[in-house]
């Protein structure tokens, strides 16, 4: 730092004040989620929730609960699936250099480039034949399409770092390549199965599109869908909305403070979010 | 990332001790076959590529090409309908007027989100103190379900008791109907996508900001340049290929839009605000009697505009890559 102090804190101000900018919405969400029903419509809006209120959380606790809870199972059922899926094939195309993989490689990155809403009339049609609208395993299944392509790519990536000699190393062991990979290349890779994790989570938490054509009708229902029902069926309720709003947004926000790196690392590895 | 390194170095050293006594015979004996077996790692993910992209996707073009009602929806049998669903949407009164609005929401999202993603990644690249724990921050509304942030935008923007009305009043502008007059639609959710894709362009941005080698701004400074001066000269030019790829992704991600629009404005009033991809979601799924056929048209009329912006992202990518 070669800045004089002074000039330097005056920068921190200026950064202070536009990073208060950009997440203004994000704490007037909190504020009204704080505010009671009386003062929702007050003029001018109240800039603090002075007279505050938790009715909009026990709202939130008395009918968002199932909710929440699917929103877990989908969220973990997705982790999963993108991981086992991923996983190995990001090995391979990273390490072993089979025939076709830049062609598989070139069909991921195209894959990511579908929009959902395309991808989920397909699956409407085809889930309905199957009978497996409304059902968990079904939503897990479409879930994993936003992030599989993604996951693969950054195995990829991170794997071909692995130095050859250490997987060389575990062959001359006598280990074969489904040993080399369980007990050599998966712990090493903990880093990017983190950030592979953390990104399939968010995106399947925050899933709208799949959740309201295939889960739209039935008893397992995201938490998406929880708040878009409340939009849609009491829109004078907003301190209960936002409170939703609030605990759907909790999984960003602990994702942000404990993998701040990991999510960096997720959004320049070229993360399309969907 | 220390901790791989770490794990890697020392899983390397107790590997390479323990492969120092029996120095290896097997290693030449299967390597055409081995090439081959790496497909057994590649098999799960091909056979969900398969069943989970490119089937769906057939099945778009099969509803696309097919005149279907609710009845053989369910049970099959549609009839053969050619490129009738196409001639249907390109003659509709709303196509035109909606791929306007797709081009519109598109470009101007484009331009403000990558303008001040841009500016604020020249800001926090000044390395000040909390620089690093501000653009961490900023980054939460990249990170919120969509939901949540058009719900948020919904109510800020809402015509009696929102706040951004109640700011204009104070400066003596009367309430504008953001979200219910077909004048001010699009404007309304063009500010919220904007506000949701700045986080994406600062961090890609600043990325490829950290890559210009301090020694160039160094020299420059020698030889006098204004802060201004440097930024046409150097930074732009060598932020070209970063800035190309940003505006690219971004394009893919912006034609994907569609929990935003439909959130705050399902399209409407009268479909002011309505996208190709809002459209297609309204023909399918929005209405009581849906309309497959048409929707599914729209799907696959957007994904070759995405698959055009996709093509020329991997060209830019490769040309990169092989300077």
């Amino acid at each position: 730092m070669t800045t004089s102090t002074p000039r330097v804190w005056w920068k921190t101000a200026v950064g202070l004040v536009l990073t208060g900018l950009m997440l203004f919405p994000v704490y007037w969400m909190i504020n009204v989620s704080f505010t009671r029903d009386q003062d929702m419509r007050a003029s001018p809006p109240h800039l603090v929730p002075t007279n505050g209120t938790l009715d909009g959380y026990r709202a939130v606790l008395d009918q968002q609960l199932p909710y929440l809870g699917t929103s877990f199972l989908v969220g973990l059922g997705t982790v999963a699936l993108t991981v086992a899926l991923a996983a190995p094939a990001g090995y391979a195309l990273a390490k072993l250099r089979p025939p076709g993989g830049p062609a598989l490689s070139f069909v991921l990155l195209i894959a990511q480039m579908i929009p959902g809403i395309i991808m989920a009339m397909g699956f409407y049609a085809i889930y309905l034949t199957l009978g497996v609208l409304n059902t968990l395993p079904g939503l897990i299944l479409a879930d994993t399409t936003l992030a599989a392509p993604f996951a693969v790519l950054i195995f990829t990536a991170f794997m071909s770092g692995i130095p050859d000699e250490l997987l060389q190393a575990a062959v001359v062991d006598g280990a074969g390549r489904l040993r080399t990979f369980w007990s050599v290349v998966l712990p090493v890779s903990r880093n990017s199965i983190v950030t592979v994790a953390l990104f399939a989570f968010l995106w399947s938490w925050s899933d709208f599109i799949f959740a309201s054509t295939l889960a739209g009708g039935g008893d397992h229902q995201p938490i998406t869908l929880g708040i878009y029902h409340y939009i849609g069926n009491n829109n004078q309720q907003w301190n209960a909305i936002m409170a939703t709003a609030v605990v759907a947004s909790i999984p960003a926000a602990v994702l942000l403070v404990l993998a701040q790196r990991y999510v960096s690392m997720g959004v320049t590895a070229g993360a399309v979010k969907d | 990332m220390p901790a791989t390194t770490r794990t890697s170095t020392t899983a390397r050293d107790t590997g390479a001790a323990a492969s120092a006594a029996p120095a290896g015979p097997p290693r030449s004996r299967a390597r055409r076959p081995r090439r081959w077996a790496a497909w057994g790692f590649l098999t799960p993910v091909t056979v969900y590529l398969l069943a989970f992209y490119a089937y769906p996707l057939y099945r778009n073009v099969e509803l696309s090409l097919r005149e279907y009602t609710v009845r053989s929806f369910v049970q099959g049998g549609a009839p053969f309908a050619g490129l009738d669903n196409y001639r249907t949407v390109l003659a509709d009164p709303t196509f035109w007027p909606t791929v306007t609005h797709t081009v519109v929401f598109t470009a101007a999202s484009l331009a403000a989100q990558f303008t001040i993603g841009m500016a604020l990644a020249l800001f926090f690249h000044q390395h000040f103190p909390l620089s690093g724990t501000l653009r961490a921050l900023i980054l939460v509304p990249w990170l919120l379900p969509l939901i949540v942030s058009a719900s948020t935008w919904s109510w800020l923007l809402n015509s009696d008791s929102g706040l951004v009305n109640a700011a204009l009043g104070v400066v003596g502008i009367d309430p504008v109907n953001w979200l219910t007059s077909p004048g001010w639609s699009l404007t309304s959710v063009i500010i919220a996508n904007i506000w949701i894709g700045i986080p994406f362009n600062l961090v890609v941005l600043y990325s490829g900001l950290q890559a210009i080698p301090t020694e160039v701004y160094e020299a420059s400074a020698l030889d006098g340049a204004t802060g201004w001066q440097r930024f046409r000269s150097i930074t732009f030019p060598l932020l070209r290929p970063v800035s190309a790829i940003t505006l690219l992704l971004g394009l893919i991600y912006t034609l994907k839009v569609f929990d935003i629009i439909w959130i705050m404005t399902r399209g409407g009033p009268t479909g002011s605000s309505a996208t190709l991809a809002t459209w297609s979601y309204r023909l399918g799924f929005g209405n009581l009697l849906p309309e497959f056929g048409p929707g599914a048209a729209i799907g696959n009329l957007l994904i070759v505009l995405a698959l055009i912006a996709g093509l020329i992202y991997i060209r830019i990518e490769r040309r990169q890559h092989l300077r």
